[in-house]
């Protein structure tokens, strides 16, 4: 891990690689983080960024979040805005997941009311909501029905008896992307993702029961107005995203652009990852549709899950969701495309947007968060490792110098591989359990690769967004039970 | 067991190094290699059902993908969990073509040790090279 020489600091906590760094770079690559964080970022961090500052059409900087690290063509972390008319669009830029992202639920719940029946609640979490390789979820879809979810999002499942009018109004794009066009979406992804509507998935994804903690509460106006009134109040927090089926909709894109990008519109490939084409090329609208099909597929897929969190806290407690206050504090995508509106050198610009791996973060009065929300400024869902805890945070009207984007996560520092050998499943599930967090996985081996010593320090991403004034803490939320693929 | 698996190319995913003396082994080899990354003993899965494996693609690398592909389809599609024994790689023309069958059983996560779920192959560093010694291959596996 080695930083370029030539990375000077802007400011706390804003660095900037120059155009000159690497040929081909048509704007500067801007890297947010403490000068530790920035220190441990792997090489590929900064080499990803550079690679993207290079497409056509990119916007003022191409940025890496606080908890960066290598990915596949961007960094995860990486956000760039393109102009539509004369910029790209690249699978690489959103992610394998299409839409994979954070949802956040309260109940008025405390942590003493709920600790007797955490192992209960815990199992019976792990029974409805199925996770692990191959899962399937209990919603039974024909293809065409497959292809409504993917057209409507949460609005499908608002229809179908999965939904809360208000579960809608507080999800990122009210849960559903227009302009979703099934037709551009293969029949392969259609078959992967037909069902697995309701399912968690593995590697990195989770839903874990979790405690606000009144020391945790750093901003008690915006936790209020969040929904987190009450000390050790319990809350759910959950991370998955589009399963095969978005996986497979990127597959089979990546291929596409790759095929038309040098030969069709002459932009030289330097990374296969990086494959992309003119927003405005056929190719690049159809994968843009396409996209939005994965994208809503996921809304529907957090928010049948949502479904299965009232269900099961409804028969362990024995009292309604509505009188157990379970309510969706919000949603939010960290792998995604959009259209937005920006200030650029003081103008007006629509771009499109790539955050792939970070969080869109609207300040305070801005069109798009709901009404609700919008004198406070957006919530935003940071998960941490399943042992560190997770973050909440609003965005803040400063945003603007990331085109309103901050973290998504903790990221990783070690590899799967080591951290299989540094820790075993069984035994990080006692360390856990003693430390007062019950889990239960679908794989040991699997759990004993997200050891909260493989990711970073979550409080070191939350102080960094904070610094650079791209959000600001609202809540720490403190791991008590997990469940995990 | 002639794959080995890469620790330090892809920090949140994985990544394996497949050998074999045939560009047909080599096929082989990557498939149980991917399989392996979601199951822990390979052994544990039963040739109970069988599925054909059809791809064609204009060169090996493209057709290895294409292969490997199959994999992560059937076990979102169907849930089977599947191995390859033998594979057929022809000329077809401009293009080259592979016929397998592959065999294997529904997952069943009390009896296979599950491990992560493989969401896609990747085309960081993916490569095939001959060398006189054989065919080795390079994969790096979205987690």
């Amino acid at each position: 891990m080695t930083v370029p020489r030539e990375l000077t600091q802007i400011s706390n906590a804003v660095w900037e690689l120059p155009v000159s760094w690497k040929s081909g770079m048509r704007v500067p690559a801007r890297f947010l983080g403490t000068r530790e964080l920035i220190e441990h970022f792997d090489d590929g961090v900064f080499e990803q960024a550079a690679n993207v500052a290079t497409l056509p059409g990119i916007q003022k900087y191409s940025f890496c979040m606080p908890d960066g690290h290598w990915g596949y063509g961007f960094p995860i972390g990486g956000v760039a805005a393109f102009d539509p008319d004369e910029g790209v669009i690249s699978p690489g830029g959103i992610g394998f997941d299409i839409n994979c992202g954070m949802r956040l639920v309260t109940t008025n719940l405390t942590y003493g009311e709920v600790e007797p029946h955490l192992p209960r609640l815990v199992d019976r979490l792990f029974e409805r909501i199925p996770s692990g390789v191959g899962g399937t979820g209990f919603v039974q879809l024909t293809e065409d029905g497959f292809l409504d979810v993917a057209e409507q999002g949460a609005r499908w499942c608002l229809r179908n008896g999965y939904a809360l009018p208000e579960d809608l109004e507080l999800t990122e794009e009210q849960g559903c992307m227009e302009g979703a066009d099934p037709a551009k979406v293969s029949h392969k992804a259609v078959q992967r993702g037909r069902n697995q509507i309701g399912t968690l998935g593995s590697g990195n994804h989770y839903l874990e029961v979790q405690v606000a903690k009144e020391e945790n509460i750093f901003n008690p106006g915006l936790a209020r107005a969040f929904g987190i009134t009450m000390p050790d109040q319990i809350v759910v927090m959950y991370h998955c995203g589009s399963r095969g089926f978005g996986h497979q909709v990127a597959t089979d894109y990546l291929h596409v652009l790759l095929d038309v990008m040098e030969r069709v519109y002459g932009i030289r490939i330097i990374d296969r990852e990086l494959a992309c084409a003119p927003f405005r090329s056929p190719q690049g609208q159809d994968y843009f549709s396409a996209m939005k099909c994965a994208v809503n597929m996921s809304f529907a897929n957090r928010q049948v899950i949502l479904h299965r969190v009232r269900e099961v806290f409804s028969e362990v407690f024995g009292k309604s969701p509505d009188e157990l206050g379970i309510r969706q504090v919000y949603d939010v995508t960290h792998n995604t495309a959009k259209l937005e509106d920006h200030l650029i050198d003081g103008r007006r610009h629509r771009v499109l947007i790539h955050r792939k791996g970070s969080t869109r973060a609207f300040g305070p009065g801005m069109e798009g968060i709901p009404e609700r929300y919008k004198a406070f400024g957006q919530p935003v869902i940071i998960g941490g490792s399943m042992e560190t805890g997770s973050y909440l945070l609003a965005g803040v009207g400063s945003g603007e110098s990331t085109f309103y984007s901050t973290a998504h996560g903790s990221g990783r520092v070690m590899s799967r591989h080591s951290a299989r050998k540094k820790y075993q499943g069984k035994k990080l599930v006692r360390d856990m359990q003693f430390r007062g967090i019950y889990v239960r996985t679908a794989s040991m081996r699997g759990l004993a690769e997200e050891a909260g010593g493989a990711y970073k320090d979550i409080d070191a991403v939350a102080g960094a967004c904070e610094l650079a004034g791209i959000s600001t803490p609202v809540a720490r939320l403190t791991p008590v039970g997990n469940i995990k693929g | 067991m002639s794959y080995t698996y890469l620790d330090e190319i892809a920090i949140a995913d994985v990544a394996f190094e497949a050998r074999a003396d045939t560009r047909e082994g080599l096929f082989v080899e990557a498939g149980d290699a991917l399989m392996n990354v979601m199951v822990e003993d390979l052994g544990s899965v039963r040739p109970l059902v069988r599925r054909d494996f059809h791809a064609r693609a204009e060169d090996l690398e493209r057709l290895l993908f294409e292969y490997l592909q199959e994999f992560i389809f059937f076990k979102d599609a169907e849930q089977l969990l599947l191995r390859v024994f033998e594979v057929a790689i022809t000329q077809e023309g401009e293009k080259l073509g592979l016929t397998a069958e592959a065999a294997g059983e529904r997952i069943d996560p009390r009896r296979h040790g599950l491990n992560a779920d493989v969401k896609a192959v990747t085309l960081h560093r993916f490569r095939i090279r001959h060398e006189p010694e054989g065919w080795t291959a390079t994969v790096v596996l979205d987690i």
